[in-house]
């Protein structure tokens, strides 16, 4: 199953190297990785996403927790939560099929941020099943490039992951 | 108060002051320099070992007879990567390091300069923490950060890397030995709630041993330790890594379990109905294969690491906590406990199944089981072993009767040749007054043979016993067993005259090659002031027994060897 954990580390270099080499000694699987700035100066969050069993999860989750710059370690999997992950997507468009794009985009809440004459890029937020669904469909015009910002994630409701 | 600026170095040597450190263990050279200078009018003793990683084991060896933090100073580049395999060792056997190495100049760092290496990228997996300074302001924080990290919780070994230009900036300098790190609480009292389903689970258990590991020794848990297993009758095993924990030659002591374990030890876990697991991670070398290891028992897992519970071991009962304050909370709430019936049956295998004292025909060679018997006998109580790695290590683990804790060092985790000599040097400087033996193999000490000029120069006493068999013996008492003999590259021809090494070296050197020549060698070394090396020669082919072959059952056992 496939975990999404919220990682509160203290803003300190190699922070993120600590983190992400953690993964790879201890042979864990990591999926995808986002990291930003929080409300507070000087700690930023990372949002890891695992696959795993609950006795792996566990084992990262203390891993995790044994790090000196990291402060806190929640499964959000674990609770009802909200997940998004923002997609750009360079799409080959002629003149004779970008209103069919434009329509597929539209269907989607994305947005066409930027338009050559023979491509398009769009931007998509979603979760992961908009995402293939969106690229299954666009595959068909020929996709050129795409970026993905991985999963970022909050709990649902009033409920905060504290730092402490 | 008007605040006075202070520099670098002098902030370091004023924070070694302020934690109590009396000794530095290292070697100079050219991103150090302003460190050493300052040194030189310091009243901090330094010893000067020949190579880094002696200097990290002197340091870890002086840490574990102390419980205080060993401090270590190198220089950048080499100096630096030379200490990689006494921090890996240092943390996995989870001793208190601070280990302070010079880096290259702050505007040389990332252009490859000259004896740079990126020393805080390379040991992250091998520290339990580690800094960069990259401005002097940050220098005193993190100092005392890294004392108070390398003791606490956990212990383990910390590294500062401190660019050269650091040592001579200056900075105002505010010591402060409580350090609040907030992703950095560890929990030292047990949870009432596991505590108390622990004492139901030893009152309700009829066949319970306790199985305990260094973590006793970290936290000085031996009185706490000794008073559980008096009160509820409870037999204790100790791993490689506990031994002292529990004094040897008490009857309820059932030795080490595992692959060289005694066959008491590892049939008491494999038929126990509750194993109090403290301050033990369940290497794989005791518990041998893991779907097979004690199926019968309940498992009362106490440690001071959260991740090492339920890591390798389901756990029934976790608790995480100081392992010598969950002790005597169970001990407090204890009765004394009744486990005849069961002691009976361990005393039943104990005569049984006592430990091989060599297969060897007499006239293949002295049995190296016997050297560290005499070994044990004749330095008594007051005596600290400092082992290498191998055979000689085994011997020594079943055959050396270890009293106390702290008083026998030894590389658990990693399996580091080369650990002994120098360990045995820091722990000679530690405790003066203890009788230090140094056992090592032909092998072994070849890996930090260089340490004889060390130990020479600053008049270490103490006796190293070489176990000398010719061969790398435990490799190739596997190429004997699992590769048909074929004895690929583990002879040791070619190796010098370790006596007349010694004596080169300015050390006294003697052989032994028969009983009598042991015991007088043994006794005349440990009445001989300084560095005295005893190159006892052994039955080449003699295998460590009892054997659990890797990855069976640790009941399934080859019991090899003649016994006592």
């Amino acid at each position: 199953m496939k975990h999404i954990l919220a990682v509160l580390v203290e803003n300190k270099p190699g922070a993120l190297t600590r983190v992400s080499g953690l993964f790879s000694r201890r042979g864990f699987n990591i999926e995808n990785i986002a990291v930003g700035e929080t409300l507070t100066p000087g700690i930023s969050r990372m949002t890891i996403t695992v696959e795993g069993s609950e006795t792996l999860i566990e084992q990262v989750m203390k891993q995790l927790h044994k790090l000196i710059n990291v402060i806190r370690v929640s499964n959000l999997s674990a609770e009802p939560s909200v997940m998004r992950e923002l997609m750009l997507i360079k799409v080959r468009a002629e003149v004779g099929n970008r209103s069919d794009i434009q329509q597929i985009v539209e269907t989607f809440r994305g947005k066409v941020v930027d338009v050559s004459p023979n491509s398009m890029v769009i931007e998509i937020t979603g979760n992961e099943e908009k995402m293939e669904a969106i690229n299954l469909l666009l595959e068909h015009y020929g996709i050129l490039e795409i970026v993905r910002t991985g999963k970022v994630a909050l709990l649902r409701g009033s409920k905060i992951t504290k730092e402490a | 108060m008007k605040k006075k600026l202070t520099k670098g170095s002098v902030m370091i040597l004023s924070a070694l002051h302020k934690e109590g450190v009396e000794i530095v263990f290292g070697f100079p050279g050219g991103a150090v320099l302003p460190l050493y200078d300052q040194l030189y009018d310091d009243p901090i003793k330094h010893l000067l070992v020949r190579h880094e990683q002696a200097a990290v084991h002197a340091a870890d060896g002086y840490a574990r007879v102390t419980g205080k933090p060993g401090v270590v100073f190198a220089t950048s580049g080499p100096g630096a990567t030379n200490l990689v395999t006494g921090i890996a060792n240092a943390y996995m056997d989870s001793v208190p390091l601070v280990i302070i190495t010079g880096q290259v100049p702050k505007s040389f760092i990332g252009t490859d300069a000259f004896q740079e290496a990126d020393i805080t990228g390379i040991t992250i997996p091998v520290t339990k923490h580690n800094y960069l300074v990259k401005n002097i302001e940050e220098l005193p924080e993190i100092l005392s950060e890294a004392f108070y990290i390398a003791s606490s919780g956990r212990r383990g070994p910390v590294l500062i890397d401190v660019p050269k230009d650091i040592f001579d900036q200056e900075a105002y300098f505010d010591y402060n030995c409580q350090c609040d790190i907030p992703g950095y609480k560890p929990t030292y009292k047990g949870h009432v709630g596991q505590v108390s389903r622990a004492v139901k689970a030893i009152r309700d258990a009829r066949k319970p041993v306790i199985f305990g590991g260094g973590g006793l020794i970290r936290s000085e848990a031996s009185a706490a330790l000794c008073d559980l297993a008096e009160t509820a009758q409870i037999p204790v095993i100790l791993s490689l890594m506990g031994l002292g924990a529990y004094p040897g030659d008490k009857p309820l002591f059932l030795g080490m379990p595992g692959m060289h374990g005694s066959v008491t030890a590892n049939y008491a876990l494999t038929e126990a109905d509750l194993i109090i697991a403290t301050g033990v991670r369940f290497d794989d070398r005791v518990t041998g294969k893991i779907e097979s290891f004690a199926k019968n028992a309940k498992i009362i897992h106490i440690d001071i690491d959260p991740a090492e519970i339920g890591k390798n071991v389901a756990i029934d009962i976790p608790i995480v906590g100081d392992v010598k304050l969950v002790l005597e909370e169970l001990v407090r709430k204890l009765r004394p406990g009744d486990t005849a019936d069961w002691l009976k049956q361990i005393y039943t295998w104990q005569e049984k199944y006592p430990m091989p004292l060599g297969a060897c025909s007499d006239d293949k060679g002295l049995k190296p089981q016997f050297v560290i018997r005499e070994l044990s006998r004749l330095s008594g109580k007051n005596t600290i072993v400092a082992t290498d790695v191998g055979q000689h290590q085994m011997w020594s683990a079943q055959h050396f009767i270890v009293r106390e804790p702290c008083t026998f060092l030894t590389s658990g985790g990693l399996g580091t040749m080369g650990y002994g000599f120098p360990a045995a040097i820091g722990a000679k400087l530690a405790a003066p007054d203890k009788k230090v033996i140094c056992i090592s193999g032909d092998g072994s000490f070849q890996m930090n043979i260089q340490e004889l000029a060390t130990a020479v120069h600053n008049d270490i006493d103490l006796t190293i016993a070489i176990i000398n068999n010719k061969y790398l013996g435990m490799v190739r008492q596997w190429q004997d067993i699992f590769y048909d003999k074929r004895y690929s590259y583990t002879s040791m021809e070619g190796s010098p005259d370790f006596v007349r090494v010694a004596e080169a070296y300015g050390a006294k050197g003697l052989r032994a090659a028969n009983n009598k020549e042991a015991t007088d060698a043994i006794e005349q070394a440990l009445n001989t002031k300084g560095p005295v090396l005893i190159d006892f020669i052994v039955a080449p082919e003699e295998n460590v027994y009892p054997m659990v072959a890797p990855n069976h059952p640790i009941n399934d056992i080859i019991i090899g060897g003649d016994q006592e």
